[in-house]
């Protein structure tokens, strides 16, 4: 049986009916549609379904969706402003840190949440905040540069 | 068997009630959800959320030295907390190395403890540490000593009706450090292959109290007396190390599985037991390691 509850992504509140069983990645993506988010492992594994709950990062494919309502859900649709993209995606335009695109999301939403809690982060504190996403085409580095460009400008 | 039923508990004592009525509680959901879809556990029918009961959060050091831990305590919360990190260092190690950040940050020590995988990160921590766990139902609550809380993989002695609200740990005695280490094939989202946890006390260069865990190397984590025994009355020096990483060899019965043969856990469990216990042996000695 279907379930009615309210879910806010992005700042705006979206009424679902969902299965309880349903996870926040479906139901960001198929029932919402919200298909920035990507649908990698589906095992907490690779981080490509990353979302932000509350400010606080989250393998979306692994939380129930239900769980989520009275939460603040932030995908990676919700970090520009407008057309107006956020410094971070700017920065990994211009310094390499997308390659085919299907991690990125991802990582953006990872390098946020890092950058929220450690403004000033090490080479190495950008590794290891970023090591629950996986890359498998840009060898990371792009990425860290990326991440490190912007580190402490906002 | 699809979820059918899915309730938010607002209270602890709406939280008992529904696991007392059958619902399995979910709070991170990093293990459930994930289990269910592998096919490893079915998902359960009826599930109560847990996360939003207030009570149940909080890292909180007791006026005796002691700490207490609601069962919601992310990993993260342990990790980042200073009195965890300077008294009960084991468990610091233990909760930042658990998952990726994001596991950190939704993961809880209830959880954790409650899910009885022989390779969870906390269980060896905990247990070395002395903490107990407060499990409530409709009729009471009661406590139970971590060693004594599994039966085996994914089995705990818990009743169906009880919930764990809440872990005590004991204040260490003077000159006592803890460690926790585990063998990793990357940096996140990572399980140990193989982890030893070690807390000791010195007193004038003697080790007056020792104990020492295995993780992922039996059905639970277990205490090894064995190598406790070898490293208390001892210097600390490297032939008492050197004997009570032999102990944990010894007694490892561990699986073959994709992340290692039996052969070479057994193989590293020497290896990570004698850097736990190092590592325990520095903190203890005040060597700030």
């Amino acid at each position: 049986m279907k379930v009615a509850a309210t879910l806010s992504v992005n700042g705006f509140a979206y009424p679902v009916e969902l299965d309880p069983g349903t996870n926040l990645l479906a139901a960001v993506r198929d029932v919402i549609g919200l298909t920035g988010s990507k649908e990698g492992c589906d095992d907490s594994e690779c981080g490509a379904c990353m979302m932000l709950l509350d400010g606080q990062p989250v393998n979306a494919c692994s939380y129930l969706a239900l769980q989520a309502e009275g939460s603040e859900i932030t995908t990676v649709e919700g970090l520009a402003d407008g057309d107006t993209l956020a410094p971070l995606q700017v920065a990994f335009l211009e310094l390499g840190g997308v390659q085919c695109g299907f991690c990125t999301p991802g990582m953006l939403v990872s390098a946020t949440a890092l950058l929220a809690d450690n403004p000033s982060p090490t080479e190495d504190d950008v590794r290891i905040g970023l090591s629950g996403n996986l890359c498998r085409c840009t060898g990371y580095d792009g990425i860290v540069k990326a991440v490190l460009s912007v580190a402490g400008s906002s | 068997m699809s979820m059918q039923t899915f309730t938010t508990a607002a209270t602890v004592e709406e939280a008992v009630a529904a696991v007392a009525a059958g619902a399995r509680p979910v709070a991170g959901g990093t293990d459930l959800v994930v289990g269910a879809r592998t096919g490893k556990s079915t998902m359960p029918g009826s599930v109560v959320a847990i996360h939003r009961v207030a009570e149940l959060r909080g890292v909180e050091p007791l006026a005796d030295g002691g700490l207490r831990l609601g069962s919601l305590a992310s990993h993260a919360e342990i990790a980042e907390s200073d009195d965890v990190c300077a008294r009960f260092t084991a468990l610091s190690d233990a909760s930042a190395i658990v998952g990726s950040h994001a596991t950190r940050a939704q993961g809880t020590v209830g959880g954790n403890l409650m899910n009885a995988s022989p390779a969870m990160e906390t269980g060896g921590p905990l247990v070395c540490l002395g903490a107990t766990v407060t499990l409530r139902s409709p009729s009471g609550t009661r406590s139970v000593a971590v060693e004594d809380l599994w039966t085996g993989p994914g089995k705990t002695t818990a009743a169906p009706d009880e919930l764990l609200v809440g872990v005590e740990v004991p204040a260490p005695a003077a000159g006592t450090g803890s460690a926790y280490v585990r063998l990793e094939y990357r940096r996140q989202m990572e399980i140990a292959v193989v982890g030893a946890t070690a807390a000791v006390t010195v007193v004038d260069g003697v080790v007056t109290a020792a104990r020492v865990a295995m993780t992922a190397l039996s059905a639970t984590i277990r205490r090894v007396p064995d190598a406790e025994a070898a490293l208390v009355g001892s210097d600390g020096g490297s032939a008492a190390i050197e004997s009570a990483g032999a102990a944990v060899a010894a007694a490892a019965t561990p699986i073959s599985d994709v992340r290692g043969s039996a052969d070479y856990r057994r193989a590293m469990a020497a290896v990570i037991a004698r850097r736990a216990i190092k590592t325990a042996l520095s903190r203890a000695r005040g060597e700030n390691a």
